[in-house]
């Protein structure tokens, strides 16, 4: 009985979810659109101040100041134009409700599995997802959890019918999470809580590191048996992909730059980098570009600055890393709150367009897109969002438009919409 | 074996038959005669010492001790001359001849909520009625070990369960039987705040509900004995006839010791602690016990920290319990706490002395040292008539050593129990230490002798060079061998005699062939360096308070201070005020004004800075031993008060938020949960100088998926759904009510302190915070409450508030909600971040809580969300994190607003402090500056400096060959609602 019972719940969920869709998705633009009058955070580190921006079928053909206005004017005078924000390695699209088993879609079963791929399960019509939006955040990576390799990501936009419309790069980088070289007490088990020495850390950095051989091995013969995992792996080698390495340790943020290299991975990207202000030549030697955590978390360690999680970002940008943030550790909702993780490293003495740096150009060069993405150039997506002030400070985080691919897109969302009918409830009486 | 052996047969049997049994291995015979121990510097108690004295023993006890005794004739008298005489050791925590609970491996995690027993009382983890006695067998081998050590006599019990009933007192006697060797078998009760691990029962799961379980077991076992139960309750019995037992509670812990003693403050009872090695960080607390202590001497081991990069992974606060826990006997003794010293939770009794020595090291004065392991437990079981002494009459338990038994070349000989000799190391055993020539098929080497004379080490050289050598030595023959340069090994064996200092006698050469060797002796034997270390002082790194980073040496003061012309958040109708000046005194906001005269106020420019009241937490976990009590569907009398934890590094965190005040809250396992306890963020301070004075009473109520159990495996507990949660509401407050009934109307009733609680709430002297969701719950409970004439006080999270907030506004409850939370349940789908907005509107007070230790100090900035989200204006967005928390809380008179004669709790920010790049530079906390951020700056290097001088430290000892284990972290998890 109690089974049936939630079976009956899930069913109710799936059937609840789909009643309410997400707003429609905007039609192609079909006329240019010119902002005027704005301060353009350009996301490359600069500024434009009363900045013309037109943008036709999707792409923007000019920005500066005095540019020539065409077709629909938005007066955006004493606003604020942006990039659409880029939020890295999260699993939007592919969890709903977290503590709903049923509607999570992030972790498959198996250990190394890079051939799991995210783009097929993302939810294009995510209520979630669809909360991003009102904040800026337009762009995200959508990447499966768990395991050592959990999987290949793709980068979505967030305004699409479908999976297939809403791909922006597909099976942009595999993620493999090191091994930690310390891990926590299983207090359940009557172990200490804390943190304790992982004995099995040299094995299974073995594994990882046998693997990463084989898959290479694999893709130099001519195997006559396809290995779904080795082949999935072929594109790290190649530079076609990108490897996510997830480490916070000093010692395993080295091992596994090092054993991914002499692997013979080109492009590795380090994601946490808890103490990688402590490894900041080792770094910068291998050029390795950093997704650090976000700002918003409590320090790891009793002995650690309070303010540590917080300047994290200027610590390595500071030193000449390129740096982005991401919140991968954090539940889908959270990432909305993107913009407020960059300002609070503001609060801490980097320079404002730093920040906005690390959410924008800096974040569309570590995962790739830069062609397309992630500054306000000519010739790329006029993906950006005007807001009336500082997008960065939670009370001038106000959006008036946000376009995708030059699409006019819908800035309601699930939550608006119950906001607005319970409003008007109230002012009914 | 031999030993016991010989022992028989010097005592024949006639000691130990009993004088009314009958004898049929041969006749009764009985022997009575004396022995006396003469010429020996003799310990009758650890202060009164015969320089050179006799002690006379006869069938097993003292007969007489003195500098000059009359000896009758039929006296076997041994010279004892250079030798020292001890009582023998006791040990009052001992698990020895007891079979203990072991945890049944598997099975599941189901929870069993009811208990096991019949005829006992309703939780399982109570059972005075158990006696050691009933699982003692004795074990001579494990009381070897122990005589071996010095111990002549232990108290021994079962260590399982809060209540774990009676012990036995054993004398370690193997020559005799049981008879003579159980000196008590009712000797102490024992108690601890830990479950049994023999039982399933749930309840409790937490160590406040370990506490409630204790207060409420004292109040059921007095009415029980007045005779008011009408069925028997064989555990409520057995604790009565134990009332009287000295009692002997495990805290293991200098907080728990606290707790554990005001449980017993509360019933008549002075208990015995058995501490935890950390009472010298709260001492002058542990003092005002009033209890005597039993200490642990298991130090913990230096950490390893030869890898940099693991060395990290060990917190100042773990280092310096290193560097500091050795000092605790010490400072005990420093404050006149009596306590005794156990083996317990020492690896091996062998590790003993060592520890001993070490706590010498630290500045314990050795008399102290010894009374710790004589006449103190001896004191502590009642026993002193009888044990820890010689004095006339006493078990003749006694030690002859070759010296002071502190010192570390010291051999004890042997270890008397009951008049029965154990020989440890033969006294007869000459001592063969010191320097000699060793002549070896021609070379001479050199030979030292060293190390204890009946375990002695060997140290041989050619000239300089070290060879690999090794030595035994027993019964009177020696044998060594080493191996030269060329690592060819030579061997040789030689009889100890009286006659000459010189050793010489057989030899194997590498070869095989037989002949034979000389060693002269050159030189007497003197204590080398490394041995004379252990007496030099340790450098012992100041306590701080807390005591982890960022503690202070010394509790900062309330100070009259000035601030000049900031830009003054007042959350009052004054609203912001610019270019303002405001004065503390006395703990208080004195004076808010233009100009305001300095006088001797220490004087803040405030210019281009903000001032606000220090930012309110309706709905925090931190600071919190435990969250959940969730062994029941409801623990109203649990208490969060008896589980502050005033050093987790969160409340400094949050200070450095703007964080002053924050309500702990019970967490969300069940529909009636624990009372709150409401903090001033006092770093440094105790938790009950945290407690805000004259708190208001609350308790924290739960509703949803939480008290459903819906999101993990549990479907054996009422409720599972909301229908349930009104049920177990309607029920709870009926039964509250007539129990208040019949409490009022002077019936004797037995004392229910949850029953208590509940009728707090109906009289209205309780506030409810209620944990809730979704709009049907929320209704719902505003309901149970019309129907008991009380009114909700606060609804937590209350996510979907907005949906009927005109019926809240009615009802009269205000609402603590989270800025922006949701998606993270099936219940939290309809939570929007404009919730605040919508209930402000309507008229609800709201405030915005964290139940997060991220979000708890950046609360200024979710605040700032609720502009955002719903268009407040900044004023009353502020209001959310300051007045508005207080009036839910009901403490609006005294803090929340900056306002004259309100408490100086106050926020200095560099920038507006809802900006996202503001920061807290001054949190005030009653005029006392509790954070600064330049105070922070040299906190941050002092800690870099304790630590590395900390981890030098640690390194010597490695090399020194001290024992080390891996580096670690001690960390607490994130404690949530759901944090078990």
């Amino acid at each position: 009985m109690k089974k049936i019972k939630h079976i009956f719940l899930a069913l109710f969920l799936i059937s609840a979810t789909s009643n309410w869709a997400q707003q429609t998705p905007a039609g192609e633009q079909t006329e240019v659109i010119t902002i005027t009058g704005a301060t353009a955070h350009i996301g490359d580190g600069t500024i434009i101040e009363n900045c013309t921006i037109v943008f036709e079928n999707g792409k923007i053909t000019a920005i500066g100041t005095g540019e020539t206005t065409q077709g629909t004017i938005i007066d955006a005078s004493g606003k604020h134009v942006y990039p659409g924000f880029i939020a890295p390695v999260k699993e939007l699209g592919l969890i709903e409700v977290n503590a709903v088993r049923a509607s999570n879609d992030a972790d498959e079963i198996g250990d190394i599995i890079p051939h799991v791929r995210s783009l097929i399960a993302y939810n294009s019509e995510s209520k979630v997802v669809e909360s991003m939006r009102p904040n800026g955040v337009l762009i995200g990576q959508v990447t499966p959890k768990g395991g050592r390799i959990s999987g290949t990501s793709s980068i979505v936009q967030f305004d699409a019918w479908n999976w297939e419309d809403a791909a922006i790069k597909v099976d942009d980088g595999i993620h493999l999470h090191w091994p930690s070289s310390f891990r926590r007490g299983r207090w359940w088990m009557g172990e200490p809580r804390g943190l304790h020495p992982n004995k099995d850390y040299q094995k299974q950095v073995e594994e990882v590191t046998t693997f990463l051989q084989n898959a290479a091995a694999y893709g130099g013969g001519q195997a006559k048996e396809l290995n779904p995992a080795f082949a999935a792996m072929q594109g790290t080698f190649d530079g076609r992909q990108k490897l996510y390495i997830y480490a916070d340790g000093e010692k395993e943020i080295i091992d596994g730059i090092t054993l991914a290299k002499n692997a013979g991975i080109t492009q590795i990207v380090l994601v946490g980098g808890y103490s990688g202000y402590k490894v900041i030549d080792f770094l910068k030697e291998n050029d390795i570009p950093v997704l650090v955590q976000f700002t918003h978390n409590v320090p790891s360690f009793e002995d650690d600055d309070y303010d540590l999680p917080y300047k994290l970002p200027k610590l390595l940008s500071d030193a000449g890393l390129l740096v982005a943030i991401q919140n991968g550790d954090a539940s889908n909702f959270q990432t909305r709150n993107l913009p407020f993780y960059a300002g609070q490293v503001v609060g801490q003495g980097l320079e404002k367009e730093k920040a906005v740096q690390m959410l924008t150009g800096n974040t569309a060069k570590i995962l790739g897109i830069d062609a397309t993405h992630g500054t306000l150039k000519v010739g790329k997506s006029a993906t950006l969002f005007i807001s009336e002030g500082d997008a960065l400070d939670m009370r001038t985080n106000i959006l008036t438009h946000a376009f995708i691919d030059g699409r006019n897109i819908s800035l309601e969302t699930h939550q608006t919409e119950l906001w607005k009918r319970y409003s008007e409830k109230y002012e009914g009486k | 074996m031999r030993l016991l052996a010989l022992a028989i047969l010097w005592c024949g049997s006639s000691l130990f038959a009993q004088d009314y049994f009958p004898e049929n291995a041969g006749v009764k015979s009985k022997n009575n005669n004396y022995t006396a121990f003469t010429n020996a510097k003799i310990y009758v108690t650890p202060t009164t010492i015969i320089d050179n004295g006799i002690l006379l023993i006869q069938n097993g006890k003292v007969a007489q001790v003195g500098a000059s005794v009359n000896l009758p004739t039929n006296t076997v008298i041994i010279d004892a001359k250079g030798q020292t005489i001890y009582p023998s050791f006791i040990d009052v925590f001992s698990k020895f001849g007891v079979e203990q609970a072991k945890r049944p491996k598997g099975g599941g995690r189901a929870s069993q909520y009811d208990a096991e027993r019949e005829g006992f009382y309703w939780n399982d983890h109570i059972m005075p009625e158990n006696t050691a006695i009933s699982k003692f067998k004795y074990d001579d081998k494990k009381a070897k070990t122990l005589r071996d050590v010095g111990f002549g006599v232990v108290n021994s019990h079962i260590h399982d369960g809060i209540v774990r009933g009676s012990g036995v007192l054993v004398a370690l006697n193997g020559s005799g039987n049981d008879a003579n060797r159980i000196l008590d078998d009712q000797s102490a009760q024992y108690l601890s705040f830990s479950k049994s691990v023999l039982k399933k029962q749930a309840y409790p799961t937490s160590l406040m509900g370990a506490m409630a379980l204790l207060r409420q077991m004292y109040s059921d076992a007095k009415w029980y004995g007045a005779g008011n139960a009408n069925t028997k309750d064989r555990s409520l019995e057995a604790l009565n006839e134990n009332r009287d037992l000295v009692q002997i509670f495990e805290a293991k812990d200098k907080g728990n010791a606290l707790r554990a003693d005001k449980i017993g403050d509360a019933n008549g009872i002075q208990f015995v602690i058995l501490g935890g090695g950390n009472e010298y960080e709260r001492i002058a607390e542990i003092k005002g016990t009033n209890a005597k202590f039993i200490l642990p001497l298991n130090f913990p081991d230096a950490y390893d920290v030869s890898d940099p990069i693991a060395a990290d992974y060990v917190n100042l606060k773990n280092m310096r319990k290193w560097n500091q826990a050795p000092s605790n006997p010490k400072v005990l003794a420093e404050n006149g706490i009596p306590f005794s010293f156990t083996l317990n939770d020492l690896k091996s009794p062998a590790k003993f002395k060592e520890k001993v020595l070490k706590a010498i090291q630290y500045g314990l004065p050795k008399t102290k040292a010894l009374e710790a392991l004589t006449t103190t437990p001896a004191a502590i079981l009642g026993q002193s008539a009888n044990i820890g002494s010689l004095q006339v009459g006493r078990q003749a338990n006694f030690l002859i050593a070759s010296g002071d038994i502190f010192d570390k070349s010291t051999t004890i000989y042997e270890n008397w129990v009951q008049g029965q000799k154990n020989v440890i190391n033969d006294k007869s055993q000459k001592d063969i230490r010191g320097n000699y020539d060793l002549s070896v098929a021609g070379i001479t080497y050199n030979m030292t002798i060293r190390g204890e004379i009946s375990k002695p080490k060997i140290e041989i050289k050619q000239d300089t060079n070290k060879l690999k050598s090794k030595i035994s030595y027993a019964n009177d023959w020696v044998s060594f061998s080493f191996a030269d340069t060329e690592g060819k090994n030579y061997r040789m064996t030689s009889l100890v005699t009286k006659g000459s200092d010189n050793l010489k006698g057989k030899l194997i050469l590498p070869n095989g062939n037989n002949t034979a060797f000389t060693a002269l002796k050159t030189g007497a034997f003197t204590e080398d360096k490394k041995e004379d270390q252990s007496k030099t002082a340790v450098e012992v790194m100041p306590v701080t308070y807390p005591n982890l980073a960022y503690g202070t040496k010394s509790l900062p003061k309330a100070e009259t201070i000035l601030f000049k012309n900031a830009t003054v958040w007042t959350s009052e109708e004054a609203g912001i005020l610019t270019m303002t000046d405001v004065l503390v005194k006395n703990g208080k906001i004195a004076k808010i004004g233009t100009k305001l005269p300095e006088g001797n106020a220490k004087v803040i420019d405030a210019l281009g800075k903000h001032l606000t009241a220090g930012v309110i937490d309706e709905h925090t976990h931190i600071a919190a031993l435990s969250v959940n009590e969730a062994g029941h569907n409801s623990t109203a009398e649990v208490k969060m008060e008896d589980v502050v934890d005033n050093e987790d590094i969160n409340i400094y965190r949050q200070l450095a938020g703007g964080v002053t005040t924050a309500q702990l809250l019970h967490g969300s396992a069940n529909p009636i949960g624990g009372r709150s306890a409401i903090l001033k963020l006092k770093w440094g301070e105790t938790p009950e100088n945290m407690i805000i004075d004259n708190s208001p009473k609350f308790i924290k109520f739960a509703l949803g998926e939480n008290v459903k159990q819906s999101n993990w495996q549990s479907f054996s507990r009422f409720p599972q759904t909301r229908m349930g949660v009104e049920q177990v509401f309607m029920n709870y407050f009926q039964r509250a009510k007539e129990y208040d009934t019949k409490k009022k109307s002077g019936v004797p009733f037995r004392y229910d302190e949850e029953m208590e609680v509940l009728a707090e709430i109906i009289n209205g002297e309780r506030f409810i915070s209620c944990h809730s969701y979704v709009q049907s719950e929320i209704n719902m409970m505003m309901k149970v409450a019309d129907k008991f004439n009380f009114t909700v006080n606060t609804f937590t999270h209350i996510l979907e508030g907005y949906k009927v907030a005109d019926k809240m506004k009615e009802h009269g409850v205000g609402a603590g909600t989270f800025s922006d939370w949701w998606a993270y349940k099936y219940e939290v789908n309809d939570a929007i971040p404009y919730n605040a907005a919508i209930m402000q509107k309507v008229g609800v007070t709201v405030a915005i809580n964290s139940d997060d230790q991220e979000m708890a100090r950046r609360l200024n900035q979710e605040a700032a969300k609720t502009v955002k989200y719903g268009g407040m204006t900044e004023l009353e967005a502020w209001k959310m994190v300051t007045i508005n928390p207080a009036k839910l809380l009901h403490i609006d008179e005294r803090v929340g607003s900056i306002k004259e004669g309100k408490d100086a709790d106050l926020v200095l920010w560099n920038d507006h402090p809802m900006s996202i790049y503001a920061k807290a530079e001054k949190t005030l906390i009653e005029g006392v500056v509790y954070f600064d951020i330049e105070k922070d700056q040299q906190m941050r290097e002092a800690i870099q400096k304790e630590r590395s001088k900390l981890i030098d430290m640690m390194l010597q000892e490695k090399a020194g060959g001290g024992k080390t284990q891996g580096p670690k972290m001690s960390k607490k998890e994130n404690m949530t609602c759901e944090s078990l």
